[in-house]
């Protein structure tokens, strides 16, 4: 089928041309431009971080090799052949990964309980004054602006080694996460049956009760649920400055170079990590149906 | 009008809304066994992981003395050396995120389902990417650290690596949202596999890439501020030592440093991405 392609007389189509060819030439320059100070920005960096790229090709095959020496045991063997061997510590590194998951659970848990006090004074639309709001505002950004571990390593000088330290710095962070998404789930709320608890007569820790709760209670469960997941990540490296969990074990394995010991340990980690992903996603859609899960 | 209305008679009510009053008992009881449960697991937890009130409050006092002893942040002589840190933590941030950036961008495309048909060949570079994501930042240092030796380099592989990660899968997830009329244009108008991926996928999908790369270079600013800790460079190396030495004032000085400098990158960063893809996706 012939189509017919109407030109434009010459002229119109020049001036089109011209202006078309103008828009794309700033749009490149915009865009070269932008390219050039990226890539200054990484050269600077790049002096910064000391990048050596003669160290970087002389070592990459360490990295192969350091894969190929963590899944091969003392022996000489693959580890796969002989799990009894490579999993010489199962049990031990089992319960260590049981600290791991419980520090998380109560670091979670008391971030929760901590959160939830705080959010009712930080959302804009229900806190009972503004100078409150503010104050705890700036407690909640500084919690969560500092790392976990930068406070567990303070803890540890404080409570001690153990994992008393990886629990409070993880509850530390998890208020401070966990305090802003609240508050923004307090802010989207809807208000009427607020005005609604209020026009009989009721006080404001009544209004938060049977007004706001029930509409924020489900999405406060489902961010903490996620919490839980990132909190048991951050809960495997807690050891790794002494506040107890499975960093403890793979820290001294990865130092004193056990390696088939390293590669079991991050197995197991792994693993857990996907089955805890896999539980409260689970939970999550169970509790709350899909368009819960975000 | 001025009759009351007639107090609902209870029975009537429970006979017209047994849903309601006659619930059964699973239901009823659901909730509190499940909150018992949590607190079960909270009070096995504590006293699992050697919760005591007496070092509770042996380590509150602590940490009070400390806090005292942090006031005001003081750096010493050794400002030069914090503000060298810094930068280096800042550089491991944005060279490691844009490494992992440009290496994810190819193999994502294995791993999104408009790309890669087959579940067969998609199935493996997705686990690769779940499990590279299930080793943390840290762990990854410790491994580079043998591999390259102390210093930001290793922290800027480390950062490198676990980004890969997260940027295959989010890649992937924003290639696979990408609208397919365009990239059906292209083949109507006889491109190839690697001109629909150029033309028709990645003008649509590079706005999206940039602004998650912003966001993970502000994020990657608190990581490398601790991948330090482990010996991986950055100010974290002189913070877990000025702890270690009981320095209060330089490390309450290196918090507010840290607090300070991702604020600012935080700032930086969601400007860019105003610019790059406008107000409506930087929520």
């Amino acid at each position: 089928m012939p189509v017919a392609v109407s030109v434009l007389p010459h002229q119109q189509l020049a001036a089109l041309n011209a202006a078309y060819r103008e828009a794309i030439a700033r749009k490149r320059l915009r865009l070269t431009l932008g390219a050039a100070v990226f890539c200054a920005a990484l050269m600077v960096a790049g002096v910064g971080a000391e990048v050596n790229f003669q160290t970087f090709f002389t070592f990459f095959g360490n990295f192969i090799s350091y894969f190929d020496r963590i899944l091969t045991l003392d022996t000489g063997a693959r580890v796969w052949t002989d799990f009894g061997e490579w999993f010489w510590g199962f049990r031990k590194w089992l319960r260590f990964l049981g600290e791991t998951i419980l520090i998380s659970y109560v670091g979670t848990l008391i971030g929760f309980v901590l959160a939830f006090a705080a959010n009712f004074f930080a959302a804009e639309n229900i806190s009972p004054a503004p100078w409150l709001r503010f104050v705890v505002r700036r407690l909640l950004e500084f919690a969560r602006t500092v790392p976990g571990i930068v406070f567990a390593l303070i803890f540890v000088m404080a409570f001690g080694l153990g994992p008393m330290a990886g629990v409070l710095a993880i509850a530390i962070h998890s208020t401070g996460a966990l305090g802003k998404q609240f508050s923004e789930i307090v802010e989207n709320a809807d208000m009427k049956p607020v005005e609604g608890v209020r026009s009989t007569g009721a006080g404001w820790l009544s209004c938060m009760r049977f007004a706001v709760l029930p509409q924020v209670i489900a999405g406060y469960a489902s961010y903490a649920l996620l919490r839980f997941e990132i909190n048991v990540r951050e809960a495997s490296v807690m050891g790794f400055v002494g506040a107890g969990g499975i960093g403890q074990e793979l820290v001294v394995a990865i130092r004193k170079f056990y390696y088939s010991d390293v590669s079991a340990i991050l197995v197991m980690i792994v693993v857990t990590v996907f089955c805890i992903d896999i539980g409260t996603g689970w939970v999550r859609g169970r509790l709350f149906g899909k368009e819960a899960r975000t | 009008m001025n009759q009351m209305p007639t107090p609902p008679d209870r029975r009537e009510l429970r006979a017209r809304y047994p849903h309601i009053f006659d619930r059964p008992a699973s239901a009823r009881l659901a909730m509190p066994v499940v909150l018992l449960l949590a607190l079960g697991i909270f009070v096995f937890g504590l006293v699992d992981l050697d919760f005591s009130p007496t070092r509770l409050l042996a380590g509150l006092n602590q940490l009070g003395w400390i806090t005292m002893m942090m006031v005001p942040p003081d750096p010493g002589s050794s400002l030069p050396i914090y503000l060298k840190a810094l930068g280096e933590t800042l550089s491991i941030a944005l060279l490691g995120t844009t490494l992992a950036a440009v290496l994810a961008l190819p193999v994502s495309l294995l791993a999104a389902r408009n790309v890669v048909p087959s579940a067969i060949l998609r199935f493996p570079v997705r686990r690769v990417f779940d499990s590279i994501r299930g080793v943390d930042t840290l762990i990854w240092a410790l491994v580079w650290i043998n591999v390259v030796g102390l210093g930001p380099f290793a922290g800027v592989l480390a950062i490198a690596v676990s980004d890969f990660g997260a940027f295959g899968k989010l890649f992937s997830e924003a290639i696979e949202g990408a609208d397919r009329r365009q990239v059906e244009g292209i083949r109507a108008s006889g491109g190839n596999a690697l001109h629909e991926i150029r033309f028709g996928l990645m003008p649509q999908v590079l706005p999206v890439i940039a602004g998650q790369v912003l966001y993970f270079i502000e994020s990657n600013t608190r990581s490398a501020t601790i991948i330090g800790i482990v010996g991986a460079g950055g100010i974290g190396l002189q913070l877990a030592e000025q702890i270690r030495v009981l320095e209060w004032q330089k490390v309450s000085f290196l918090i507010l440093m840290i607090l300070v400098a991702v604020t600012a990158i935080d700032w930086i960063s969601v400007k860019l991405r105003f610019a790059i893809i406008g107000q409506r996706a930087v929520a």
